[in-house]
């Protein structure tokens, strides 16, 4: 008896702490979507049995996430970002990492500090540190108008989405590059060696062997850094703040700090999570094929 | 192996030994040369110029006006050590995180236990849920956090409570994937070990695999920590303004105001914190494992000199 409930009790502390404190809020946010607001006070009531959920808020914000409604610019702005970003991260971060897994040598120890140390380094610090070199007499400006690149200083922080989209890749590539090294890393070399020697090209060697094999490393940074991209609302309000670069993050962040009416952002909420669990359930697929097509090497 | 290094180097011309280089998997790439160094330059010297401003010696964060200190204390009234805002947010900051690990750490280190040997009903949804916190957007978690503090657990108000429970909930799995993975490479004898001689398992657990895992606990505790400190989304959400303010939610304030070179000093300050708990870290992983690499560098790879 003792013997059999042993781990289990070791798990039990941390179990139900998950259950508190993630379930629980997870469905909070569902009742509170799915619930209505008090007439006089103007608070929202959450609902907790799901037959007698109200639908009508949800209803509301799928509308006006449609074309024309008032969230539809935001969703594709949010998306296009997200792409965006993400394809950028990739073009730098896969020779980046391809070149630290493969070829770095004796620096390869150096390089991989220099890729983890951004992760140690906050958020928040990188993103003031941006502020300070685009501010309109700030380095970035004083350099592109003394080389003529600018005839004057361009305003990069007064609503730029261009500004936005390199803060963001700036701001998620360590986290993209880390795995992409990972499974470049792992590959083994004999398998380049024999399609160099049953004579395929440096760049047919590439095509056919070491993107494939890094195919799930790919997929894994790109999950692991949209996911967070999507929920984003400090990046755009720090380096923009205007409402032309709004993201779906800073329409939760208006309804629930701003605008008052917490039951939208709550629905909001629901739908962003059910877009993620789509994209992530998405992704498990992919791996789950990958390792079912592939026999273990 | 390579086609390039076999001619002679002297007959080569740059088309032949640009050819050369694409031809050869090995050889020294240099495009990928220059696109790596140029990332790293670009993630790392923008953090490095906002760190010189700190030491500005006038109010501006865009031009240099020679080294002072009175950004850190030398100000009267906008100074780290002066201004009370900022010197309330380093103190909620390290607050968060001293919690965030005596709480955190022990969960975190019990359940990678519990799930590494549990074998049974359960285990399965518990590992999965375990995964949860690590790919939920903070934005998702920070929603939810503060409605369950205003609509269920009503007797907690949003503020320090909150937000170290906040800050632990999400730190949880960080410590469960650190200690899990030292798990695995320990394996399982040395407990089998114990209880062939007579251990039962509680004995086998501190005096045996709670030495072992000791690395992992003080590793995992540095990056608790560290996480704890650099973030934003769940502080804030958590936040009852005023005094709950971390450094990360006075950044994001000051950027979005008139920053001073005290925003710089106070991320600084907050930056060395974070790479020295961690490189202290580091450094006592490589104490206690030690003797154990000396050991298995001898029996794995004692043909070659390492």
């Amino acid at each position: 008896m003792y013997r059999r409930w042993l781990w289990p009790g070791f798990a039990l502390p941390g179990i139900l702490w998950l259950i508190l404190l993630f379930v629980v809020p997870a469905y909070a946010v569902v009742a509170v979507g799915f619930g209505t607001v008090d007439p006089v006070l103007l608070q929202p009531v959450p609902l907790w049995n799901p037959a007698d959920w109200n639908t009508g808020w949800l209803v509301e914000v799928l509308h006006r996430l449609q074309p024309g409604g008032t969230f539809f610019g935001v969703a594709v702005r949010t998306i296009v970002y997200v792409g965006v970003a993400l394809v950028l991260s990739l073009l730098v971060g896969y020779p980046v990492a391809y070149y630290i897994a493969r070829h770095a040598g004796r620096t390869k120890n150096l390089l991989l500090v220099l890729i983890i140390l951004p992760l140690w380094i906050s958020y928040l610090m990188r993103m003031l540190a941006w502020v300070n070199l685009l501010a309109i007499d700030g380095y970035v400006n004083r350099f592109l108008t003394y080389t003529h690149v600018l005839s004057e200083p361009r305003d990069w922080l007064g609503g730029q989405s261009s500004t936005v989209i390199l803060a963001l890749v700036y701001g998620y590539i360590p986290y993209l590059i880390l795995p992409l090294y990972a499974a470049l890393d792992r590959i083994d070399r004999s398998h380049l060696e024999a399609a160099r020697d049953l004579g395929a090209s440096p760049w047919a060697t590439f095509r056919t062997v070491t993107l494939p094999l890094s195919k799930a490393g790919i997929l894994g940074g790109a999950v692991l850094i949209t996911l967070p991209m999507f929920g984003d609302y400090y990046t755009p309000n720090i380096v923009s703040g205007a409402p032309t670069t709004s993201m779906l993050g800073n329409q939760i962040d208006f309804y629930f700090h701003y605008g008052g009416q917490p039951t939208i952002g709550a629905a909001i909420t629901v739908v962003l999570a059910i877009f993620l669990t789509v994209l992530m359930a998405y992704y498990m697929w992919t791996i789950h094929r990958a390792a079912r097509d592939v026999p273990a090497v | 192996m390579s086609v390039a290094a076999e001619r002679p180097a002297a007959s080569i011309s740059t088309g032949e030994r640009v050819r050369g280089w694409l031809r050869n998997p090995w050889g020294r790439p240099r495009f990928l040369v220059l696109v790596t160094w140029t990332y790293v330059v670009w993630s790392i010297v923008p953090v490095l110029i906002a760190v010189q401003f700190s030491f500005n010696a006038t109010r501006s964060r865009t031009v240099w006006q020679g080294f002072s200190g009175r950004w850190y204390w030398g100000d009267p009234v906008d100074s780290v050590w002066h201004d009370p805002t900022l010197r309330h947010a380093a103190l909620q900051s390290l607050k968060l995180g001293g919690a965030d690990v005596l709480v955190a750490t022990p969960i975190g280190v019990l359940l990678a236990i519990g799930l590494a040997r549990w074998r049974g009903w359960g285990s399965r949804p518990a590992n999965f849920l375990m995964l949860f916190p690590l790919v939920t957007p903070e934005i998702v978690m920070g929603v939810s956090l503060l409605l369950v503090f205003t609509h269920v657990f009503t007797f907690i108000h949003t503020g320090t409570i909150a937000q170290i429970l906040g800050h632990v909930t999400f730190s949880i799995s960080y410590v469960v994937v650190i200690v899990r993975g030292r798990l695995f490479s320990i394996g399982r004898q040395y407990e089998e070990a114990a209880a062939d001689l007579g251990a039962s398992p509680t004995v086998a657990l501190t005096r045996v695999l709670l030495p072992l895992l000791t690395p992992a606990i003080v590793a995992s505790a540095a990056v608790v920590f560290a996480i704890s400190l650099d973030d934003f989304v769940i502080s804030q959400w958590l936040s009852s303004g005023g005094g709950t303010d971390t450094v990360p939610i006075v950044i994001y304030g000051a950027t979005r105001a008139a920053p001073l070179p005290s925003t710089n000093a106070i991320a600084t300050i907050m930056m060395v914190l974070t790479l020295l708990s961690l490189a202290l870290a580091f450094l006592a992983w490589r104490a206690f494992t030690r003797e154990e690499r000396r050991a298995s560098v001898a029996t794995e790879f004692g043909g070659f000199t390492v």
